[in-house]
């Protein structure tokens, strides 16, 4: 099975490149994955995993800030899309930073736990793999929410650890993968911080459901929105691509409404 | 480039003993164990029961005690598979609620009820929709008589007899008084640490049972930003143990935006609705709605280590109680049309052929 065969998601974030020329598309880019609770959008980052580690070079790092789910978890999901992310670990180039039961209590910055100190570690990473000129790489938080909680409800203090974070994409040229839950900001009045969160974007990839309700053949459907592409005039457009997908096992279908065979 | 270590398969052996000694645990798909939930129809649903190192949540209506039927019968299948359990309540003396657990249901009752239609002898009917039913109806075995059932039906009339409760490793946690919820945090930490989870074979598996968790009696349900802190501790602790906390909440006493929260943390996520007892319309849609007690949704169906979500054929299941002991959920089936209010499409030639709409008509 090729594994590099190119789906609409792929065509979507611009991760088709037949003769590999070009670098890294999401270099340098904040991609937002955003999801409800009926349906969840944790396959994206699955996939943008897998693309990040494919095999054909060995340049590239994840950096994965784990809120939601504990490394098996990932491990037996990436193992079913033919990535073996324990090889990875042990090679340096998956670094995965369990933080599942730790907290980030705001005005700690003396102690060694708070989000300076971890903003401080994936920093060091970051620039160690750079100069060991592996050029792509990638941070990726699963998920936001969850990382509020840990910050006891420190809006602030969460939204400058992305804003750090967002400086190493344009230091490092490494791409900022975050996922949140679209639907827990939605029945707020003043949403602001997933108001900020889509204005630091610069690829947003929304997961809902189909207005028809759930179905087994049809999980749900993505919408792409691709800030600021070049289309080769010099000038810069916005993209955005809609379509349905279906979750398997050892990958996702991606097509069009209605074409799904 | 060769690396120095060798290449190492992403293939690996399942090493943990098969639980035929342990009759309350089942296997599952990717590596997941299954506890019974106490109801057998529940445990269909969901595809085998909860899975161990998952949350359920339960979202109560606040007209109705429907939470306390699952809640009960969850506690009681844990005391007789001898499954420790704690048990946190916002009442004063939450050991009483042990004495109104229900107990297994001897088995001649069961026979009546077995609707499977696979052991149907008489009733050989030229069913060719067998084939779209799907793999979960293969995950159980129909043997009913093995000795340690995996689920039992619990007779909700009779209390569970003395020796399940004694000499059993149950906690009783009241949290009415605490004002933060730092010592129940304490008591889920000490409870799930007999349980955690390693590649040695699983001894046993631990039951949480927390009620009416953000209670307005409780001190600390104005903190939102602490419960919410808790239940995420909740959840990551019980990831990497064998063992399955339900906690059951009044959502209306949430802010949307919070409760949005907690529905996201749970793995398997629950609600209960009351039914009034006469609703003419209801009663003009669904069959058997005298019988109904409530009903039961299923919003979210846990799936751990696999990228996959459970779709379920109906998410929506009405709860009777069948001889008034056994719990029972149902899928709802639609009442026939009552087609003398209308004109019949076959008559007329148009598109819309009734002349007088009724309530089912779209």
């Amino acid at each position: 099975m090729d594994q590099r065969a190119p789906n609409l998601l792929d065509e979507a974030l611009g991760l088709v490149d037949e003769e590999k020329t070009k670098p890294w598309p999401l270099s340098s880019r904040v991609v937002l994955v955003e999801d409800r609770v009926e349906t969840s959008g944790a396959f994206v980052l699955h996939h943008l995993l897998k693309r990040a580690l494919s095999p054909h070079s060995s340049n590239d790092v994840v950096v994965f800030l784990a809120f939601s789910q504990p490394f098996s978890h990932y491990d037996r999901i990436l193992r079913k899309l033919g990535c073996n992310l324990t090889a990875q670990r042990e090679n340096n180039r998956f670094f995965f930073l369990d933080l599942l039961m730790s907290e980030f209590p705001d005005g700690d910055e003396g102690n060694n736990d708070g989000l300076v100190a971890l903003y401080g570690k994936i920093e060091k990473v970051v620039s160690t793999s750079f100069q060991e000129n592996k050029k792509c790489i990638t941070i990726v938080i699963d998920d936001f929410s969850l990382m509020e909680v840990a910050a006891n409800g420190a809006t602030n203090y969460v939204l400058d650890f992305l804003r750090y974070c967002r400086t190493l994409t344009s230091a490092f040229g490494c791409s900022l993968v975050v996922l949140n839950h679209e639907d827990i900001y939605s029945s707020i009045e003043r949403p602001a911080l997933i108001l900020q969160m889509e204005y630091l974007a610069d690829i947003l990839i929304k997961a809902e459901p189909l207005a028809t309700g759930l179905a087994t053949d049809v999980h749900g459907q993505l919408t792409v929105l691709n800030k600021e592409i070049q289309d080769g005039q010099g000038s810069s457009r916005n993209k955005i691509c809609n379509f349905h997908f279906r979750v398997k096992e050892n990958g996702v279908e991606y097509f069009y409404p209605g074409s799904k065979t | 480039m060769a690396t120095s270590k060798p290449r190492t398969s992403s293939f690996s052996r399942n090493l943990a003993t098969v639980p035929s000694s342990t009759p309350g645990l089942k296997y599952g798909p990717n590596g997941t164990i299954f506890i019974s939930s106490g109801i057998p129809d529940l445990d269909k649903i969901l595809g085998g029961g909860f899975p161990l190192g998952s949350l359920v949540m339960v979202m109560e209506d606040a007209e109705a005690p429907h939470h306390m039927l699952l809640l009960r019968n969850f506690m009681s299948q844990g005391l007789v598979h001898k499954q420790p359990l704690l048990y946190a309540s916002p009442s004063k003396d939450p050991k009483g609620f042990l004495g109104t657990l229900p107990t297994p249901g001897s088995s001649k009752d069961d026979k009546s009820r077995d609707r499977d239609p696979e052991n149907e002898n008489g009733l050989r009917i030229a069913w060719q929709y067998k084939k779209y039913f799907g793999d979960n109806q293969h995950h159980f075995d129909s043997n009913r008589d093995v000795k340690h059932e995996y689920c039992h039906d619990f007779d909700l009339r009779k209390p569970l007899e003395k020796h399940f409760i004694s000499g059993q490793h149950i906690d009783c946690v009241s949290i009415l008084d605490s004002p933060n919820l730092a010592a129940l945090r304490d008591c889920c930490a000490t409870f799930l640490a007999q349980f955690s989870r390693n590649d040695s074979s699983i001894s046993s598996a631990g039951r949480i049972a927390i009620q009416s968790f953000c209670a307005p009696q409780c001190k600390y349900s104005n903190m939102e930003w602490d419960m919410l802190s808790f239940i995420r501790s909740l959840r990551s602790m019980v990831r990497s143990s064998n063992a399955v906390a339900v906690v059951t909440f009044p959502p209306s006493l949430l802010s949307p935006s919070f409760s949005r929260r907690w529905q996201h943390m749970a793995d398997t996520l629950l609600s209960v609705r009351a039914i009034l007892d006469e609703d003419k319309e209801m009663a003009k849609l669904l069959t058997g709605y005298q019988d109904m007690v409530g009903l039961l949704n299923v919003h979210k169906v846990a799936h751990i280590n696999t990228q996959v979500p459970v779709i379920l054929d109906a998410t929506t299941f009405s709860i009777k109680l069948q001889k008034r002991r056994f719990l029972v959920l149902e899928s709802l089936n639609q009442a026939p049309i009552d087609c003398s209010s209308g004109t019949s499409y076959g008559t007329s030639a148009s598109c819309s052929g009734s002349s007088k709409t009724g309530t089912l008509d779209f």
